[in-house]
């Protein structure tokens, strides 16, 4: 049920996982909006006022009101939009689903900035602990379709634009995303099936590519 | 053993403001539980069971299947038992909350513990950050989000006052124990009136221990640090903050930070 909806503004970079979980909530609702992309070295006057605290992206503009934080505004999209929800109605699976979304917030960003920015016995520590990540969220997808069940649901869209920088991980840190952790693979090739995930995303190795760039300001070979 | 009629079960430390918040939670919802008082040097199995991932309290347990995470449990509990809502009813305000929610685990709650852990130099860093992350919040109270209201939720207490409530006490347990000034109730006259009128709620003077005992524990907690000189971590206790902040010095790029739901 497509909405043209009045005044949907996302400020995001192309790049971020954390832009993408709101492109992807937001054509999953099928909601039209409005895109502005971000020069995050050079922020703008819209930005700062919309995000005064962390002046960060994404930043979800409604009618005027700004939510901030990626699963705060995608949890806002859910409860604006009531089609196709992305939490379930349980409390109590609602209550894991949140955990699972923090969890891949708490561990997967963190983990993969220091894949590429560290050498050495700090690099190897991050590979496992990437690696372990990895493999606990697998444990909680099983056999699953999507880690919603049979509907792609809220830990899809907080997860899976990282699946986007499984190539850049893997590369960086000397490991196998599909070797350790094939369900994940898999479970992202079905993800990449649906056109809201689609195109949200971008190729492994253009994320990549944007990687070599930030190893180059930080100064790491 | 007899299990609370509610099938309610918390895992908690006395000295938690995360447990804190559950249990205050739990009070104002009149839901009636069973408390496992957890050594945190010693975890108990069912902790451990319960919580594999992080193996930290609080975890709550309703007709024996764990919830953990303090936000998460905090909405967990409003969804289950209607009556009484913690959280607002408006999708708009419910973002608002949860974006402050997250700013108190995210920053507040950090800054804080750094100061406990820090000393000299880098503890008034601390201290200056700690100033920077309330005064963002007295700025929402005087003319933002949070404008006119007696409390975060409005008339009564919500989800943010129980979630800034339970930990701030730390702030006046800090001072004394360490003679920094974290609240000055002229720098933050807001913030400094939101949280006497929280604090002496009927429900929360029942759940927040005696001053005494937290300043017994802190101090006891601070000169053990401060005895491990050369490490100068942020390892505040398990009552304030979760683990030591990772340096997010990419903020250029990393598009956003964001724990906690």
């Amino acid at each position: 049920m497509a909405t043209a909806a009045k005044g949907v503004v996302l400020l995001d970079f192309w790049v971020s996982p954390f832009g993408q979980r709101c492109r992807i909530a937001l054509a999953e609702k099928g909601v039209e909006y409005e895109y502005k992309e971000e020069n995050l070295w050079d922020k703008s006057p819209l930005l700062l006022k919309a995000n005064p605290v962390h002046k960060k992206i994404p930043v979800l503009i409604h009618e005027g009101n700004p939510i901030c934080e990626s699963l705060v505004i995608v949890q806002y999209i859910d409860e604006v939009w009531s089609n196709n929800p992305l939490l379930p109605s349980d409390p109590y699976e609602r209550a894991q689903a949140r955990f699972w979304a923090d969890f891949v917030d708490k561990k997967i960003y963190e983990c993969g900035t220091r894949l590429w920015k560290l050498k050495g016995e700090a690099q190897e520590e991050a590979r496992k602990d990437m690696i372990e990540i990895l493999k606990l969220l697998e444990g909680e997808l099983g056999d699953k379709k999507y880690f919603g069940g049979e509907t792609f649901g809220f830990v899809d869209v907080a997860f899976v634009p990282f699946s986007a920088w499984f190539y850049s991980y893997e590369t960086c840190g000397n490991f196998s995303v599909e070797k350790e952790c094939p369900k994940l693979v898999a479970w992202a090739k079905r993800c990449m099936e649906r056109e809201s995930v689609s195109k949200s995303l971008h190729d492994p190795h253009k994320v990549h590519e944007f990687v070599g760039h930030l190893k180059k300001m930080y100064g790491v070979e | 053993m007899e299990q609370a009629p509610s099938g309610l079960k918390l895992f908690g430390s006395w000295a938690s403001s995360y447990t804190h918040r559950v249990q205050l939670a739990l009070k104002l919802k009149g839901l009636d539980f069973e408390y496992m008082e957890e050594d945190l040097n010693n975890k108990s199995p069912s902790l451990l069971l319960y919580n594999p991932v992080y193996k930290k309290v609080p975890v709550l347990l309703h007709l024996d299947r764990p919830i953990v995470e303090s936000v998460i449990i905090l909405q967990y509990i409003d969804e289950t038992w209607t009556d009484r809502p913690i959280m607002p009813a408006d999708p708009y305000e419910r973002a608002v909350a949860r974006f402050w929610c997250y700013f108190a685990d995210d920053k507040l709650g950090p800054a804080v513990g750094a100061v406990f852990g820090l000393a000299g130099e880098d503890q008034k860093a601390a201290v200056a950050q700690v100033h920077e992350n309330l005064k963002l919040i007295e700025t929402e109270l005087r003319e933002g989000a949070f404008k006119g209201r007696r409390f975060f939720g409005g008339d009564k207490i919500g989800i943010l006052d129980i979630v800034l409530g339970c930990g701030s006490y730390w702030l006046a347990v800090f001072d004394e124990v360490m003679e920094v000034k974290l609240v000055d109730p002229e720098a933050f006259p807001l913030f400094h009136a939101w949280l006497r009128d929280f604090e002496e709620q009927e429900e929360v003077k029942e759940i927040i221990p005696a001053i005494d005992r937290l300043l017994e524990y802190a101090r006891g907690i601070r000169q053990m640090m401060l005895s491990l000189k050369d490490t100068p971590t942020a390892a505040a206790p398990a009552a304030t903050t979760t683990t030591t902040t990772t340096t997010n010095d990419n903020s250029n790029v990393a598009v956003e930070s964001g724990s906690g739901v």
